[in-house]
């Protein structure tokens, strides 16, 4: 069963030709079959988490360890990370222009299955996947993510997820700028991965709203850099109720 | 690399339209075009027409101390049945109709060379093989001239080639008859130290189509004038280029397409790509339509993608319309990068990052490869490429 292990990361970036640490010691356990709601404020450090496990350069880590069972991760470049299982859904997806959706999939596929998928089942498996997730097949001969809308982006990513079939997926604000049917849809493409019951989910949000769709077995309260608080699902209903403000202030140290 | 008009920050493209009764085309040179390299100044650098060039680099083409060495880039033309292959001494008339040289190096050029080629397609032949003209410099200094000319309703495709090293200055008219159809393709395919300057002048009869297809891949320097006028009304002309300038090259095109009689077409698209410290890519775009020329159809576009910090694009479009009286007329020019944030992206689907950059390149170029519409050249073209991306980064 795979399991990712974060282990007292320490996470700094270079701003204004400053050091700054985000991340102040995060442990974290994530194990197959499992679904981890990772919730915050603005700021606390919840998307440099998403993109310090993917690899992104900007982030270096100066303390602590990332393992997917046993393999030391931040020893593996971004697309070794990407091999070995990990899946980052991104925020703000970026644009390549000149690099058609399906020749984008199909070279992903490829190499994260180590081979490539014969043509005839992938055409039908990435059409399904589309049609499920409601999204026009014209769609496959754009260029990735150009001129694509903040749903279409979102559905992109799911669609990649669905056919990457990762060991741990981290979605990062999957649900920010989505209106509730586009909320709803990718929702359900999170699910059916879920459902297989081979990954593990990072659902890393700001609103506790995506979580009626995607229920959690683990919400953590993410604040100042660590995580402050651990729980059931219930955590959630007590942040819907409560907000961050116990956790900004001071409360994240207690 | 977004839509057209979109100029991204960090580039140095710009654009301009001018509607004016006097062409500053014309105006911007530092003297007008002549056959007579005394008419020409030597450039320091400021003038408009050179201020992108390195003139240093140039090897003394600029200021008469480049001297021809003898030999030193040997010409071998392979031409199929219905062609007339001649080499013909400086005072053969037909030589120079297609156009006048407009910088000092292209009127060296014609000061300068002592034989010129003239390949000449009879009347109504449609060639069922390429003419293949190569260029092969041998290391030495050099001044040439080339000519192709068409007769009435003539098809035929001209692959020109240039290999090897050199210090070349060497210019080339087409001369399209009525209703032929001329494709030229001019692969710079130069070793890395070559300097290889040259004006091509094509004039477009009536209802002739032309089609020129520039490949810049090698050289020190490259900086070639592809120019298009045209000689009756219902014209075509189509001006393609791909470009892919490595550490420390510089490769410039500068086009001008002059419409000076009514009623014709042209379409020009250059795309390039650059890497390396010091890569330099300069595209300058010039599109005149004359009062007289109604009923033009125009169009010009250049792309960049920059794929690593240190190379620099220079990327002018400008058009000057002196005439409402036309169909179309427009311009496009754009410049991006391949940054971190895209390789970073595509790596996270598990892309390895040579591989990522190839699959960005290849989409750039492949819209374009794919009008040249000579499937051996397009085979050859992505080939090259290929190497090209292997060849560094």
């Amino acid at each position: 069963m795979a399991t990712l292990e974060i282990r007292d990361l320490h996470v700094s970036v270079e701003a204004d030709n400053a050091t700054k640490e985000i991340l102040k010691g995060v442990d974290l356990t994530v194990k197959q079959g499992e679904t981890h709601a990772i919730m915050g404020p603005n700021g606390s450090g919840k998307s440099t988490l998403a993109y310090s496990l993917a690899g992104h350069p900007k982030y270096t880590i100066t303390r602590g360890s990332v393992t997917l069972d046993g393999e030391d991760v931040l020893e593996m470049t971004v697309d070794e990370r990407a091999r070995a299982g990990l899946f980052l859904a991104m925020q703000y997806p970026v644009e390549i222009p000149g690099v058609s959706v399906s020749n984008f999939l199909r070279t992903s596929a490829t190499a994260v299955r180590g081979e490539a998928p014969k043509l005839r089942t992938w055409v039908k498996e990435v059409k399904e996947t589309m049609s499920q997730l409601q999204m026009d097949p014209a769609f496959a001969e754009r260029n990735v993510n150009e001129g694509f809308s903040g749903g279409e982006k979102k559905r992109h990513e799911i669609l990649q997820l669905e056919l990457l079939k990762p060991k741990v997926a981290i979605l990062d604000e999957t649900d920010s700028g989505l209106d509730v049917d586009a909320l709803r849809i990718v929702s359900e493409g999170v699910n059916r991965v879920r459902e297989s019951g081979e990954v593990g989910t990072l659902l890393i949000t700001h609103y506790t709203r995506i979580l009626r769709y995607i229920k959690p077995d683990f919400v953590h309260v993410f604040a100042n850099g660590r995580i402050a608080e651990s729980g059931g699902a219930e955590l959630a209903d007590k942040l819907e109720n409560e907000g961050y403000e116990a956790y900004v202030k001071g409360g994240a140290s207690a | 690399m977004a839509e057209a008009q979109n100029i991204p920050a960090g580039s140095t493209t710009t654009g301009s339209i001018a509607v004016a009764a006097e062409s500053t085309v014309a105006t911007r040179m530092s003297a007008p075009p002549s056959f007579d390299v005394a008419d020409f100044p030597v450039p320091h650098g400021r003038e408009e027409e050179w201020r992108f060039t390195p003139l240093e680099r140039l090897r003394g083409l600029h200021d008469g101390t480049a001297v021809a060495t003898g030999g030193g880039v040997k010409v071998a033309i392979e031409a199929p049945e219905g062609v007339t292959v001649e080499t013909v001494g400086r005072d053969d008339a037909r030589l120079g109709k297609a156009g006048t040289p407009v910088d000092r190096v292209a009127a060296q050029a014609y000061t300068s060379f002592e034989q010129a080629s003239v390949v000449t397609v009879a009347k109504e032949a449609v060639l069922a093989e390429p003419i293949r003209i190569a260029v092969h410099g041998e290391g030495g200094v050099a001044y040439g001239h080339q000519l192709v000319e068409l007769g009435a309703f003539a098809e035929a495709v001209v692959v020109i080639d240039h290999t090897g090293d050199a210090v070349l200055a060497a210019n080339v008219d087409y001369v399209l008859g009525d209703g032929a159809k001329l494709t030229v393709v001019s692969v710079q395919d130069w070793d890395e130290t070559a300097v290889h300057v040259g004006q091509h002048n094509a004039l477009v009869g009536r209802d002739a189509s032309f089609k020129s297809i520039v490949v810049t891949f090698g050289g020190d320097l490259v900086r070639l004038h592809p120019r298009v006028s045209y000689a009756g009304t219902g014209g075509e002309a189509e001006l393609f280029g791909l470009y892919f300038t490595d550490k420390g090259q510089h490769q410039e095109h500068r086009l001008l397409v002059n419409h000076n009689t009514p009623h014709c077409k042209s379409n020009a698209a250059y795309k390039g790509a650059l890497q390396g410290d010091g890569a330099h890519a300069v595209w300058i775009g010039d599109v005149l339509i004359q009062a007289r020329a109604e009923g033009t159809d125009t169009y010009e576009m250049n792309r960049n993608l920059v794929l690593t910090d240190g190379a620099r694009v220079d990327s002018v479009p400008n058009l000057e319309i002196e005439t409402g009286e036309i169909v179309g007329a427009g311009h496009a020019s754009a410049t991006g990068r391949f940054d971190d944030e895209q390789l970073f992206y595509l790596m996270s689907r598990g892309i390895p990052a040579e591989e990522a950059r190839r699959l960005v390149v290849r989409g750039f170029f492949a819209e374009l490869v794919q009008q040249i519409g000579l499937p051996d050249v397009e085979a050859r073209l992505l080939d090259k490429i290929e190497t090209e991306l292997k060849a560094s980064v």
